[in-house]
């Protein structure tokens, strides 16, 4: 694709989401005429580069939208369907746009359609019809200049200390080059026909009294009267013109159209390391002059050094700053959307648009905001009627807010909408099994609110009747706290709930504190420590244990303490009581670590950790200090989850091994073995039990010959888990729970036996879909039952393939849902593999990069916080992996899942409820393997 | 008078066979490595250890504010740490876009051997040292082994995997 299409993509992109947000705001104040005529130009500007490029297509479509625009300025008035109109016009120019990027060319197609509407709107404007075309392509002349007007004054206004000082430094006639300079942009054009000699210009200013301010106000005077004024400051234009050659330097910086440039983001990049280097040579430097006593000259360029590069990197940093408001573009559109959609009234309010952060945070945290908002819009704003019956304004308010703290930038998203049901999300909490009733019950709002960034929680709950809120919030928590940021809620019963985002300004370098273990040192994120404790046996704080587990009291509250020398391995000396607490708060979790010393904070600039050393979660990179030593940045959710439980309760457990604990579960599966029809042994994997219930008989009811329960307000169908054993009519009767989001089954089972945890070995496979297999535990064969066979949504059974003999392979199963982890690991074991799970891809290359073999990978490709694409692009990446076997999972595949998925060479892609298609997927991939061994 | 150098292709064949090494020794022990996977030699001077790291690594180094990974070619060939704490040597290496240094007992000289003289490896030869070695040279008065950089720099997954 040629350069000149490539500029005018991004160039047309840009425009086109400044008129994506202008166009809300526009319908919003439709008699501001400064935002129509910027909408206005940024369309013509698209219609005239389109004509210009050959797109007919893009021409037919601005010109449309333009026509109908025009009818707006001509006072035509604006109505919600027509700029749904526009709106909808500008997404069919997006997506031509995208056509044209991958292809090269404008996509077929016609869009007469929209054009016809857009005419007909136009034409039912209240305004003079025909006639009114004549004029307003006149006034499209004007237009620019009108609008280049305004654009140039914004970069003068700015620097009007900067005039003033270049006019005060100047001598005489070089004021007049400087003046003109300013206004060389704005007059250019009128000018052009009108030639007015060097001569009287310089006339002109020699004769002039202004100082520098005259200049610059009239071109302001003149922006708000019109025209006239342009004579006044006429003649600075050609003498800039004229005098270029000496004045170009000048000129140059100040004039609008080179005051920004489009840089590779890769040149920034390398201009960033680069930087950085500098920093940590430059600290090197210091540290050796603050050494030697002895001055030999240099300390002064020395200092002179230090300085420029502290200015070097202030500026290269400031490249990589981006404005918040870039990531907000979309969201006025969204809402917009959304509010139509849902017939709700809603404002957004966007506070500190301005505020700026790394340009790599910035695509970070893209997404989750826009799926915030969303989720506000959705789900936290209520109806009109019902907030009327509340008492409250009918338009709901959504309120962006971001403003700088310390190092981290804070951002908020507060909705006073009805707020967290928080009794919802206890009982649906209790229903999955997070927390017990007795948990729940201790627990505080803040904490259950917590429950929405379970993973899962709310797609598979929905937490009130109408609403999933949450839905996917574990995933933005999850890209949150991939960049080290926290999210809080914040909600009140009624008034609405508040959303605070901490994230770090940048990735690169961060503010660190310096703490010692055994003579060694190592950097804490500044941004995870909350507090600082001195400890010693004699003093206030103390450390006590309970059964060996160092803990502290502070503020009466017990802090669970991790010294930072055990989880290292530094020393197996546990008694340590001196030293620092540094107060963590990761998430949910608070926890001390306990340190030999504190020595300062220092900023540090963050260098990624050896691929060979990634695997160790505690570290999250190293850095060189100003001392030249080597640190290893410690990572506190990589600490607060080595030390925590797996399962992300908050309970803590600070023996926990996790290497060990990762083999174990492999190894071991928990099941719950039960009793059926003629005292046969049964079992079933406990993680897929939801409940064990016994129920009354005589609450059994009937409907049409099948045995339904009303269970927790729904009415729950019940099956008997074989056919010896018939659900009973009287007495107790014993019950499975199994659930699957909001669907509930009840297996009748005779009796309950145990839980017991055990290796499953399914040993043969069972003529029946009912059984995956049979098993030995604890020393009794036992029936594997198949859950999957009594849930209505899976009724048919699968494919049963003779067992393969000879090796077993090896295959690692990655998917987000635990329910589909245990529903498919029996069947893969069945089918004769040796079967790994990980729930998250960040998991899965832990798992492959500490070394696990794997014959086959079998990944959910829309796994939650990291797309499973990415996965296998990383897998990709590998040398080892590079030629693994992966077949991906989908829920429904699209075409462009399948495209992607041959480039990166995944063997086949499955329908996740299709087991049968796995099996055979599968089995044709070991029919290759084979092949190949 | 040199002849040699307007002889055509096929000796200038032969003298551009010959491959350069890089010599280390460990524990006694003269190993080479070709030169063109060597970046530079340097004296290690602090070390920074990696608490949990695999036990190959012997930890990280300041190189002219690069970090670098150091591993002990001594535990990669599953002998013990050396009781010297004198001065270390270590061989600057790059894989896959990362450096490491080669911590090594002794750094030797550059020696230019022809492939075609190498000799597989002994068929007793500890299996460890099989998976690191490419070959033998006979020497005048010693024997060099070949390291194969790559697989020297690739233990964690074979390590696992084993």
């Amino acid at each position: 694709m040629d350069d000149l299409l490539l500029e005018f993509l991004t160039e047309t992109n840009e425009h086109l989401e400044t008129v994506d947000v202008e166009m809300v705001r526009f319908e919003q104040d439709p008699n501001n005429e400064a935002i129509l005529s910027n909408i206005f130009r940024l369309v013509h500007t698209i219609k005239g580069t389109c004509g210009f490029l050959g797109l007919p297509r893009l021409e037919a479509l601005a010109h449309a939208a333009e026509t109908l625009m025009g009818k707006f300025r001509d006072g035509m008035p604006v109505t919600t369907p027509a700029v749904s109109l526009i709106l909808s016009t500008l997404d069919r120019t997006k997506e031509i746009l995208g056509e044209l990027e991958r292809q090269g060319a404008e996509p077929e197609g016609s869009d007469g359609d929209l054009i016809a509407l857009l005419d007909k709107m136009a034409s039912q404007g209240p305004s003079v019809p025909e006639a009114a075309l004549a004029p307003k392509m006149a006034q499209t002349l004007p237009t620019p200049v009108h609008q280049v007007l305004e654009r140039e004054l914004k970069p003068g206004e700015v620097s009007l200390d900067e005039l003033e000082r270049a006019f005060q430094e100047a001598p005489g006639p070089e004021k007049a080059v400087t003046a003109g300079t300013l206004t060389y942009q704005v007059l250019e054009r009128p000018l052009k026909p009108g030639e007015v000699s060097l001569d009287d210009l310089e006339r002109a200013f020699r004769e002039a009294p202004g100082p520098a301010r005259l200049v610059i106000d009239k071109p302001a005077e003149k922006l708000s009267s019109g025209m006239p004024t342009v004579s006044a400051a006429a003649p600075a234009a050609p003498k800039k013109n004229g005098e270029s050659s000496e004045a170009g330097e000048a000129g140059e910086g100040i004039s609008g159209k080179v005051q920004t440039i489009r840089v590779n983001v890769d040149t920034l990049e390398h201009l960033m390391t680069m930087v950085s280097e500098l920093v940590l040579t430059r600290n090197q430097l210091l540290e050796i002059a603050r050494r030697s006593s002895e001055d030999h000259g240099y300390k002064v360029p020395l200092q002179r050094l230090s300085q420029v590069t502290a200015e070097l990197q202030d500026g290269v940093m400031k490249t990589r700053m981006q404005p918040i408001g870039n990531a907000w573009q979309k969201l006025p559109r969204v809402v917009r959307d959304l509010s139509n959609e849902l017939s709700k009234k809603i404002e957004l309010v966007m506070q500190g648009a301005d505020t700026e952060l790394d340009r790599q945070v910035l695509e970070v945290i893209k997404d989750p905001l826009t799926h915030m908002v969303r989720n506000s819009a959705d789900h936290g704003i209520e109806s009109q009627a019902e907030r009327k019956a509340a008492g409250k304004h009918e338009k709901g308010t959504i309120r962006l807010n971001a403003y700088h703290e310390g190092g981290s930038i804070t951002i908020e998203i507060a909705d006073d909408g009805k707020g967290l049901n928080f009794a919802a999300i206890r009982k649906k909490a209790a229903e999955r099994g997070i927390a017990n009733d007795a948990e729940l019950e201790r627990m505080s709002d803040a904490q259950v609110a917590k429950f929405i960034f379970h993973p899962g929680f709310s797609t598979a709950a929905k937490v009130t009747s109408v609403s999933g809120r949450g839905v996917g919030m574990d995933v933005v928590k999850t890209n949150i706290e991939l960049i080290g940021g926290t999210v809080d809620i914040r909600s009140e019963q009624g008034r609405g709930t508040t959303f605070t985002i901490k994230i770090p300004l940048t990735l690169a370098i961060v503010a660190a504190l310096i703490v010692s273990s055994k003579d060694q040192r190592f950097a804490i994120p500044q941004i995870a420590v909350s507090e600082l404790v001195r400890v010693s046996p004699t003093s206030e704080h103390s450390i006590e244990r309970i059964n060996g587990t160092p803990i502290l009291r502070l503020r009466d509250r017990l802090l669970p303490i991790v010294p930072l020398s055990k989880v290292m391995g530094l020393s197996g000396n546990e008694d340590a009581n001196h030293g620092f607490v540094v107060v963590t708060q990761v998430a949910h979790q608070r926890f001390g670590i306990l340190v030999d010393g504190v020595f300062h904070t220092e900023e540090i600039v963050v260098k990624p950790m050896s691929s060979k050393l990634r695997h160790i979660q505690l570290f999250s990179g190293n850095t060189i200090l100003g001392d030249g030593a080597v640190v290893l940045i410690i990572d506190p959710n990589g600490l607060a989850r080595m030390v925590g439980s797996e399962s992300d309760r908050n309970e803590f457990q600070s023996d926990a091994n996790p290497e060990q604990a990762v083999v174990a579960a492999d190894e071991l599966t928990s099941l719950l073995v039960f009793r059926g029809g003629s005292e046969s042994l049964k079992a079933v994997p406990l993680s897929l039990v939801t409940r064990l219930e016994e129920i009354e008989a005589s609450t059994i009811e009937w409907s049409s010959g099948r045995p339904v329960v009303q269970y927790r307000g729904r009415l729950m169908p019940l099956v008997s888990c074989d056919e010896e054993l018939t659900i009973k009519r009287e007495g107790m009767q014993s019950l499975l729970v199994f659930s699957d989001g909001d669907v509930s089954m009840g297996l009748a089972v005779a009796e309950i036996v145990d839980i017991v945890e055990d290796k499953l070995d399914i040993e043969l496979l069972a003529e029946r879909s009912d059984l995956v297999g049979s098993a030995v535990v604890r020393g009794r064969t036992t029936e594997i039952v198949n859950v999957a066979h009594y849930l209505p949504m899976v009724l048919e059974t699968w494919s049963r393939k003779e067992r393969r003999g000879g090796l077993e392979k090896s295959l690692l199963l990655v998917d987000s849902s635990t329910f589909f982890r245990d529903m498919l690991v029996p069947v893969l074991k069945a089918s004769g593999y040796r079967v790994q799970t990980a729930s998250t891809a960040q998991e899965a290359v832990r798992l492959l990069s500490n070394g696990l073999h794997a014959d086959v990978v079998v990944t959910d490709l829309e796994l939650s916080g990291h797309s499973g694409f990415a996965l296998v692009a990383s897998l990709r990446a590998d040398p080892h992996h590079s030629a693994t076997p992966v077949i991906g999972l989908t829920v429904k595949p699209d075409p462009q899942q399948i495209a992607l998925a041959r480039k990166l060479n995944i063997s086949e892609i499955v329908s996740k409820i299709d087991r049968r298609g796995l099996l055979s997927a599968l089995a044709e991939l070991n029919g290759t393997l084979e092949e190949a061994a | 008078m040199k002849l040699v150098d307007s002889i055509p292709s096929g000796n200038v064949k032969a003298v551009s066979k010959q491959m350069e090494f890089v010599t280390v020794t460990v524990a006694g022990q003269l190993l080479g490595l070709p030169i063109s996977r060597v970046h530079d030699v340097f004296v290690v001077s602090e070390m920074t250890t990696v608490p949990l790291a695999p036990g190959e690594i012997a930890g990280l180094l300041n190189l002219r504010g690069r970090v670098v990974t150091a591993v002990s070619l001594r535990r990669r060939l599953g002998l013990g740490d050396t009781a010297e704490t004198g001065r270390r040597m270590a061989v600057g290496l790059e894989n896959q876009g990362e450096a490491y240094g080669l911590l090594v007992d002794d750094i030797g000289e550059v020696l230019k051997l022809d492939p075609d003289d190498m000799q597989p490896n002994p068929v007793h030869m500890d299996l460890g040292w099989v998976g690191l070695s490419q070959g033998v040279h006979q020497l005048r008065d010693q024997l060099l082994i070949v390291l194969d950089v790559d697989a020297v720099l690739s233990f964690e997954t074979e390590r696992e995997a084993a």
